[in-house]
């Protein structure tokens, strides 16, 4: 048989996090590192220096002294800096002070463990006490810490109850007394960021680290600490590690100069300094001098692990740019846990530039040439396909396999000569694997960013296409969010069957037509299409069997029904009603305010709109029929309608937008009313004869009712527009239909814009008292405080331009803010409750399995049918329960 | 045209119903204004819409802007001027709202004058004020409106701290304090409760104010203590339970959606509402609340707070057992939920001999 490759599959159970000791650190080490230098002056490596060869090898050519392997080979390797004198770790300081205040300096027992525990809740609650002088809100306040602790995980608690036994200890008055040797205690301080007094006098680090290396384990375990992975000398560095090279591999420049990284400088000035300061020392120097460099050396092992501690100075760079340490190489959104590890970069990925095609399906996508000719995908050879897979090696366009993975993992491009490829096809075996370029019919990811919710990644099938863009099906933009100006989009090829098949029966596009956020239709007719069927189902409209004829071959009937209006022709009604299956029954009240009805899947009455095509019909249609059917209603309805908008026409012009002598003299009329309501008012709230509304000032009370005069003026001439622009207007149909805009843009276009405004109120900014700098202070009228009159179409005056400018940087800024803000939110959101999984008897349950919900949403149904829940098996509230 | 299957409405086991919760209520984030509302009169700024969904989810101890519902018992709650009269009951004034309170530092005393205007208004009277200032200890000596205090010499600090200054002698400083204690003093009402203003609800008058002050408002007989509410959910935690506050999540939450026309099914607001409260106690989303409790190591380092994660966990050799999502990212492993959940085996003894 085939020697299949068993390959073991190896997975990480578990992690431990634990400190190093010295001991440790020198034992994993390649070499001690001594010379404060990286290469010498022929370009070599120096021996014992920072990126000495037993370190690994980042330059091609060398190889590694421990391990002999090249650059690809050489996992690197650690090697050690012996410091002359112990110093803080800088991250653990906080740690060191907390075990030094709760030990004592004598017998280095725990400070607290002689007490009764009683004893040590009547502490606990003096402590309490002090701090709230309530006593009411203590216990409370008491309660809940106790409540909350009990959750924390380990090492909280065990950092809390360290804090709690320093905290309790220094709440004690007077001089304090060791429990267990009855010494007095000293007063312990943590000066930020390294440094810790006892009384006033500094401690040193090995007078920290002899006092922590004297606690006994037992003691460490009450801190919380485990003894056999950390102890709390061990961060009191006395040696330091030295990271492999090519984790700080140095980059050579296009002059050949090096230029190395930024830990590299770092370790050279620990080097130097460490160098240094055990010169001083041997040389017998002064001891203010030695403890200078100590202080120094202190500051340069700080920096390098955390550049951006507080209360010291950044090291920095020769050019003054702080340097990245290791802090800084972990931390934030370009750090080594969220730009690397949590995101992950991937092959089999093309990204371009999107653009509509009406005419493929929706769950296609059409893939460039170019692209397709670099995709590719993997495709196990077996005896059934064998055949296949040697053509795909021989061919010598397009599609054509490009690697082939022998049984022996060996991987072989596919040659360009005919003998090459022919040899390459006869040699090939059942059990290898060929890489192929993509071709029609393979599924693809396809995704937008911002990746808000799970439809902004879809599986499309891929339909190879002439050009340069990626081409998708209008219908699926309001899912991607995406428009066409100029918006990219990646398309990612799917390596294994288990992942094709998962994509096929979960992520494709029909399976999403209904969204989980509320169960109602996401992918659905919009703009065009609404209009479109609107034209092909309204009464009048009739078709000559032509028309019928090219209309029914698109959605792939190709017999033509008998004609049910005289002359020959056929009602939009009859050729809509073939897309609807027989048992669909609809009766909605359309936008324009006419009944839709469709019996037994004819459409009987009244012209389809958007309320009729995005809603009921389709959820229901989705739950009964499934997705597929869905995908093809919509997908034929569109064709449909296409093809009946081209027949009919749609279109506007700038006379659509022009208002008749008579209906620009009624927004005038308007205007004028409004004009002199305001007037009336302001006159009113000078002599103060206005009454003020309950809970708002005189002011605020003119205001409103302002605010009401300004938005009924736009109302009215809303209906003024609606009267004379006339429902043959297309632009009003396609607002009443609901296929795109508003009667706001058509008022705004033909009448007038209308009041403006910032933070909800009418605009008052910019001088004291006045918009404009031409108006009086305190002006209140309307066209001085940001009414618009003039229309779009007209165009407007200079102040009227600048109110538009102010109203519209306010929308401006709130978007960016809106989008930083909401970003933000979803992402912790996201991190919240990513572990949260439905299980199979219906608990939601975090990741260690505790339960939050007992049956998912009381009812253990899917909100993406939420909407159409009566419909459909498996769902009735009592199978639930008995499940 | 022929039909196809029919669909399974159940929620399929192992689904990410977390994400989907998450994405269905962040999503629409994006979508919502910014804008405060207005209660007629009573707190002007209540946020609403993302602003305002940001505070529910962050478990705020005080949100911007609290609101009370006060609703009456029947015998009260079926005429305004009866509401009107509970409201006035109710809502909170101080001195300074109806006075205006002068220290004079030299003569070491504090003068108090009643505004007759502003306490018509509010309906105080001049002896309300004096009641309310006869509390503090002292000579008080009343002249027309004005009543004036000389505060005697035992007022003290407060903080035990500093001994020597406890001296009896009436320091400036102590007065100053103690003129600000005045004008804190409440003449009416309930404190922590203000502006209340009587709303039509459907068949009844209820009273909408500001604050969130429950206990206090309760003690008034008329109030209906089995109906108030308040948008402030840690304070219903802590006064009604967690349960409460688990509704008042959904509640809400669901407002905010509803207020901006954003429809969220009501499974992904419970299930947001579940896991803040699922442990007992009211948990924020973020570092602080579910995020910085989360069992693994390296989720947590991943989210926020990085370094500190990784030295807590080396100081208390924490152990990572890989269970949740982002850990298995990192190491680069099968995420445990969905299709990650379920393994496939194939019996492989049928397989064709060639």
């Amino acid at each position: 048989m085939m020697t299949q490759m068993l390959e073991v599959q190896k997975v990480l159970d578990k992690l431990k996090f634990s400190l190093f000791s010295p001991e440790m650190v020198r034992k994993m080490s390649a070499t001690k590192i001594v010379v404060p230098d990286t290469y010498d002056d022929d370009g070599y490596p120096i021996d014992g220096g920072l990126v000495d060869t037993r370190l690994g090898v980042v330059d091609p050519g060398l190889r590694c002294k421990t391990c002999g392997g090249t650059v690809k080979e050489c996992p690197g390797h650690f090697g050690h800096i012996d410091l002359v004198r112990p110093i803080v770790h800088v991250e653990f300081a906080k740690h060191i002070f907390y075990v030094i205040k709760s030990t004592c300096p004598s017998c280095h027992k725990v400070l607290a463990k002689k007490l009764p525990v009683a004893d040590i809740e009547k502490v606990v609650d003096k402590v309490a006490e002090e701090e709230k002088p309530e006593p009411t809100v203590a216990s409370d306040s008491q309660d809940s810490q106790t409540t909350s602790e009990a959750s924390k995980t380990e090492s909280t608690e065990a950092a809390q109850n360290v804090e709690k036994v320093a905290k309790k200890k220094a709440k004690e008055k007077g001089v304090r007394k060791c429990n267990n040797c009855g010494v007095d205690l000293p007063e312990i301080k943590l000066l930020k960021p390294t440094t810790i007094f006892k009384d006033k006098d500094m401690m040193l680090p090995n007078d920290i680290r002899d006092w922590l290396a004297a606690i006994n384990d037992g003691d460490l375990r009450t801190l919380g600490f485990d003894p056999l992975y950390s102890r709390p000398e061990w961060m009191v560095l006395t040696a330091l590690p030295v990271p492999p090279v090519n984790v700080r591999p140095s980059i050579t420049l296009e002059t050949g100069e090096r230029s190395e990284d930024d830990l590299t400088h770092k370790l050279v000035d620990v080097i130097r300094i460490n160098q240094k300061l055990e010169a001083n020392i041997n040389a017998g120097a002064p001891q203010l001098i030695i403890e200078d460099l100590w202080e120094l050396l202190q500051y340069h092992v700080t920096t390098y692990f955390d550049n951006e501690t507080a209360n010291i100075p950044p090291a920095r760079h020769r050019s003054g740019r702080p340097l990245k340490t290791l802090a800084q190489r972990l931390k934030g959104k370009e750090g080594r846990f969220r730009y690397n590890l949590s995101g992950k970069r991937v092959n089999f990925s093309a990204r371009t530039v999107i653009s509509p095609d009406p005419r493929i399906d929706l769950d296609e996508v059409g893939v460039p040439e170019f692209i397709a000719e670099e995709l590719t995908v993997p495709m196990h050879v077996t005896e059934w396909n064998l055949e296949r897979c040697k053509n795909l090696i021989m061919s010598p366009a397009y599609p054509r396999a490009i690697y082939i993975i022998r049984n022996d993992t060996r991987r072989i491009k596919v040659g360009d000569t005919p003998e090459m490829t022919k040899e390459q096809a006869e040699n090939l075996k059942v059990g290898s694997t060929i890489e192929r370029q993509i071709i029609d019919g393979d599924v693809g990811l396809f995704n937008r960013q911002p990746s808000l919710h799970r439809m902004s990644m879809m599986a499309h099938r891929i339909r190879v296409l002439p050009g340069k863009t990626f081409r998708l099906n209008p219908v699926t933009v309001s899912p991607y969010n995406a428009d066409f100006d100029g918006d990219e989009m990646n398309l990612h090829i799917l390596q294994t069957e288990e992942a094709q098949a998962e994509a096929k029966h979960l992520a494709k596009v029909e399976k999403q037509l209904l969204s989980p956020r509320h169960g109602h239709a996401i992918i659905k007719p919009q703009e065009d299409h609404v209009s479109g069927l609107y034209f092909l189902t309204s009464d009048e409209s009739h078709f000559t069997k032509a028309e019928a004829s090219s209309m029914l071959y698109l959605i792939g009937i190709t017999e033509l029904p008998s004609s049910d209006v005289k002359g020959g022709k056929y009602s939009g009604k009859s050729l809509f009603s073939m897309l609807l299956p027989e048992d669909t029954n609809l009766k909605v009240t359309s936008k324009l305010g006419e009944e839709i009805i469709i019996k037994n899947g004819k459409l009987v009455k009244g012209a389809v709109e958007s309320k009729a095509t995005e809603g009921e019909l389709l959820e229901k249609m989705f739950v009964n029929h499934g997705p597929e059917f869905t995908k093809n209603f919509i997908d034929n309805s569109t064709r449909m309608a296409l093809e009946a908008i081209s027949i009919h026409g749609l279109s506007v012009s700038l006379k659509d937008y022009t208002l008749s002598t008579k209906g620009s003299e009624k927004v005038k009329g308007i205007t004028d009313k409004m004009n002199r309501e305001i007037d009336n008012l302001i006159m009113q709230y000078k002599n103060r004869s206005l009454e003020r509304a309950p809970g708002m000032s005189l002011s605020e009370t003119l205001e409103g009712m302002i605010m009401e005069i300004t938005s009924r003026a736009r109302e009215d001439a809303g209906k003024v527009v609606e009267s004379d622009l006339g429902n043959t207007n297309s632009s009003i149909i396609m607002a009443k239909i609901g296929a795109r805009g508003s009667l706001l843009n058509a008022i705004q276009m033909s009448a007038l814009v209308a009041q403006q405004t910032v933070r909800s109120k009418r605009l008052l900014r910019g001088y004291k008292g006045r918009l404009l700098p031409y108006f009086k202070a305190g002006a209140l009228t309307a066209p001085q405080r940001g009414f618009v009159y003039s229309s779009f179409h007209d165009g407007m005056t200079p102040y009227e331009y600048m109110y538009c400018a102010m109203g519209g940087r306010e929308a401006l800024v709130n978007t960016a803010i809106r989008t930083a803000r909401s970003g933000y939110m979803q992402r912790r959101l996201i991190n919240a409750l990513q572990d949260l999984v439905v299980y199979d008897d219906m608990t939601v349950r975090n990741a260690d399995m505790s339960v939050v919900q007992f049956i998912y949403g009381g009812d253990g149904k899917d909100p993406m049918y939420s909407s159409t829940a009566e419909v459909g098996d498996g769902g009735k509230q009592d199978d639930i329960d008995t499940a | 045209m022929k039909s196809n299957k029919k669909q399974s409405v159940k929620i399929p086991a192992f689904e990410a119903v977390g994400v989907v919760c998450a994405q269905s209520i962040g999503e629409p984030g994006t979508q919502m204004t910014m804008r405060t509302f207005h209660f007629a009169g009573v707190a002007e700024h209540v946020p609403t819409g993302l602003p305002r969904l940001i505070e529910i989810v962050d478990a705020k101890k005080e949100p911007k802007k609290s609101i009370i519902d006060i609703y009456l018992k029947s015998s009260y709650a079926r005429s305004r001027p009866e509401a009107e009269k509970i409201a006035k009951e109710l809502a909170s004034i101080f001195v300074s709202d109806v006075a205006d309170v002068e220290d004079d530092l030299e003569t070491l005393t504090i003068k108090v004058t009643f505004n007759e205007k502003d306490g018509k208004g509010q309906g105080v009277t001049f002896a309300m004020v004096k009641k309310a200032i006869e509390s503090f200890t002292g000579e008080i000596k009343t002249d027309g409106n004005s009543i004036t205090i000389k505060p005697a010499k035992e007022v003290k600090t407060p903080k035990k701290s500093d001994k020597e200054k406890k001296e009896k002698k009436m320091t400036a400083k102590a007065v100053r304090k103690l003129s600000q204690k005045i004008k804190d003093a409440l003449v009416r009402g309930v404190r922590g409760i203000y502006k209340a203003v009587v709303i039509k609800g459907n068949e009844e008058y209820f009273i909408r104010a500001g604050g969130f002050n429950v206990l206090g408002a309760c003690e008034n007989s008329a109030v209906d203590s089995k109906r108030i509410y308040t948008n402030n959910i840690k304070e219903i935690e802590r006064i009604y339970g967690i349960e409460a506050a688990r509704n008042a999540i959904v509640r809400e939450i669901k407002e905010v959606m509803d207020m901006q026309k954003l429809f969220v099914d009501i499974r992904h607001i419970m299930l947001i509402a579940d896991a803040m409260t699922y442990a007992g106690s009211l948990k924020s989303i973020g570092r602080h609340g579910l995020s910085g409790e989360k069992v693994g190591v390296l989720g947590r380092a991943a989210f926020e707070e990085t370094i500190k994660h990784l030295i807590n966990a080396s100081a208390f050799s924490e152990e990572e057992k890989l269970i949740g999502v982002t850990e298995n990212i990192i190491v680069g492993q099968t995420v445990p939920v969905g299709t990650g959940k379920i393994k496939l085996v194939m019996k492989a003894k049928n397989r064709v001999q060639k």
